[in-house]
């Protein structure tokens, strides 16, 4: 294992956050905590408490988890994409290094940042709304597992996407609608039967449900299956960079 | 003795059918310098980026100071520094923290006094802090000469260094690339430039469409091929040429002014002294005399147009 080639990967990546750090960092908080004065202050004092929580404080997982994935798909898209629009990918190809450990820079180095802007928002929370945090270690668990299975998919569509509105296209049309849809802001069992079958097939709210749960112990399906989704999701994301490892897909011609 | 880059029936097909390579063969010794002359599209920089892992090989096998590129490419690999044909450079961070990464992509640990020293062989010691945007192009070409260099590597790829550099920054490479063979490095150069193969190479291979038409010693090749002429001004003009210099190949050129002798380079026969004596013994009175030999550049296209 080239132990300091990961490290170097990690680091010139942590280095763009530092000399960006108020994209990278401060506008995602600011934009979450305008959610928290928004819903929880605003509104949240004209609705009813949700499974006995208040309403501010039920969506501070949801909104963590919708900043954290979206950061998590934007960091780790970027890193990779970056080198190969600049061409300055041809460094990492030629080093004496495996895909396995370039991933593992550049995707710890996205999930760094994201695990950094989720647990800022989760400080910052607590100014705002009562927070409880039943099961931290779960919490940390979940949240380390969303920034890593995040980070890892948005390496996938950074390989993937050949120009820049390809790199947006799935964090855009079809990651935030996920999110919103997944629970973020409600509890799955405000909504219709019917549309509560459906929003079983939106993987997010495994993701949301689990990660509200080690907060407030409440959750909308089993916290099993939902770590057990999150591992599913990450198994599929591995495999995908596997195969990119094995072909050079998008990578080497 | 081992060489130090083995190229084995290389070939590369890309996906849309082009074959950039067919069946190259190419062993290159420690410590030469070989020059690989060819137009656009010729193949050279497919054949770098094979051997320093960047494209995948349709067929064949390279092996660098022994170790097989896709086996064991962490060996081989640690021993290859690349200077890619395009300035692809970042942009945001410092030469000095450029330097620093690549050295660390190579699994080495960090070597302040190494980074400062490349720096100031490359004249960019000055610029160590600045944002790699704001240096002008030849400093982005020594840039990334200095990333190549700053791991130590036994074999440097140089894609076309000195495109669109000024002539003081083309003296330093090749300076440079002296001093790197000094130090037992082997250095293979892709040009476009034939002056750049002549003044620096010890052999000189030509790439076509693919093939690698010729690989020769630089000195030998000029030799065998290229052609030398001998010409001699007259003092008066004549009339026509004395059988005795017919004979041996001279011709009469400028209204009988002058006469011309070509020859091949590797003809022993031809001694300019003993020309210079035939033309005395003809009587003819000489008023100036020049020898003059086809540049690596004539022969090159000589070679190309020979393969077409």
């Amino acid at each position: 294992m080239n132990w300091r080639a990961i490290w170097a990967i990690y680091k010139f990546e942590m280095a763009r956050t530092r000399r960006t750090i108020t994209q990278s960092i401060v506008s995602p908080v600011i934009s979450t905590c305008l959610y928290f004065v928004v819903f929880g202050g605003a509104i949240g004092s004209r609705i009813q408490q949700v499974d006995g929580i208040e309403y501010g404080a039920f969506i501070v997982p949801g909104l963590i988890m919708l900043s954290i994935m979206t950061q998590s798909l934007s960091n780790g898209s970027f890193g990779i994409y970056f080198p190969k629009f600049s061409g300055t990918i041809y460094e990492i190809l030629s080093a004496p290094i495996s895909f396995w450990e370039a991933t593992i820079g550049y995707v710890g180095a996205a999930a760094s940042k994201s695990m950094l802007i989720g647990l800022i928002i989760l400080f910052t929370a607590g100014f705002f709304v009562p927070l409880q945090i039943a099961h931290p270690l779960w919490m940390v668990t979940f949240l380390l597992l969303t920034c890593i299975t995040f980070s890892l998919f948005g390496f996938l569509i950074g390989i993937w996407a050949d120009g820049f509105e390809k790199l947006q296209l799935i964090p855009l049309l079809v990651v935030t609608p996920l999110v919103f849809l997944g629970g973020a802001f409600y509890s799955i069992d405000m909504l219709s039967e019917t549309w509560q079958t459906i929003t079983l097939f939106n993987p997010v709210v495994y993701l949301i449900s689990g990660f509200r749960w080690s907060f407030y112990e409440i959750s909308d399906v089993g916290v099993g299956l939902s770590l057990f989704m999150v591992m599913v999701f990450l198994g599929i994301c591995l495999g995908l960079v596997g195969y990119i490892f094995k072909t050079g897909y998008r990578i080497k011609q | 003795m081992q060489p130090m880059l083995s190229i084995q029936n290389l070939t590369k097909t890309y996906a849309g059918g082009n074959c950039a390579l067919s069946d190259v063969n190419l062993d290159v010794a420690k410590g030469e310098i070989l020059a690989l002359l060819g137009p656009n599209g010729a193949g050279k920089t497919t054949m770098i980026s094979i051997i320093c892992g960047i494209v995948t090989a349709t067929s064949g096998k390279v092996l660098v100071g022994g170790y097989d590129n896709v086996r064991d490419y962490r060996q081989a690999r640690s021993l290859i520094g690349l200077v890619p044909q395009e300035l692809t450079t970042d942009a945001f961070e410092t030469p000095w923290d450029n330097l620093s990464f690549s050295r660390g992509l190579f699994g080495l640990p960090s070597n302040p006094a190494l980074v400062e020293k490349v720096l100031k062989d490359l004249s960019l010691w000055d610029k160590k802090d600045s944002r790699i945007m704001t240096l002008s192009g030849g400093m982005k070409r020594r840039l990334l000469i200095a990333k190549a260099l700053v791991h130590e590597p036994k074999v440097l790829f140089l894609d076309e260094p000195t495109a669109g550099v000024d002539v003081e920054l083309r003296q330093d490479m090749w300076r440079l690339v002296k001093e790197m063979q000094e130090q037992g490095v082997t250095v293979v150069l892709t040009t476009h430039y034939i002056e750049e193969a002549e003044a620096i190479a010890d052999r000189v291979g030509i790439i076509n469409a693919g093939k690698l038409v010729l690989v020769e010693d630089k000195t030998a090749l000029m030799a065998n091929m290229g052609q030398k002429q001998l010409q001699i001004d007259l003092k008066a003009p004549l009339n026509s040429l004395p059988d005795s210099l017919q004979a041996l190949g001279f011709s009469l050129q400028k209204k009988g002014w002058q006469l011309l002798l070509k020859y091949q380079g590797n003809d022993k026969q031809v001694e300019v002294g003993a020309m210079l004596a035939a033309v005395y013994a003809a009587g003819i009175e000489v008023a100036d005399i020049h020898t003059a030999q086809s540049s690596l550049e004539e022969i090159f296209i000589e070679l190309l147009q020979e393969g077409s």
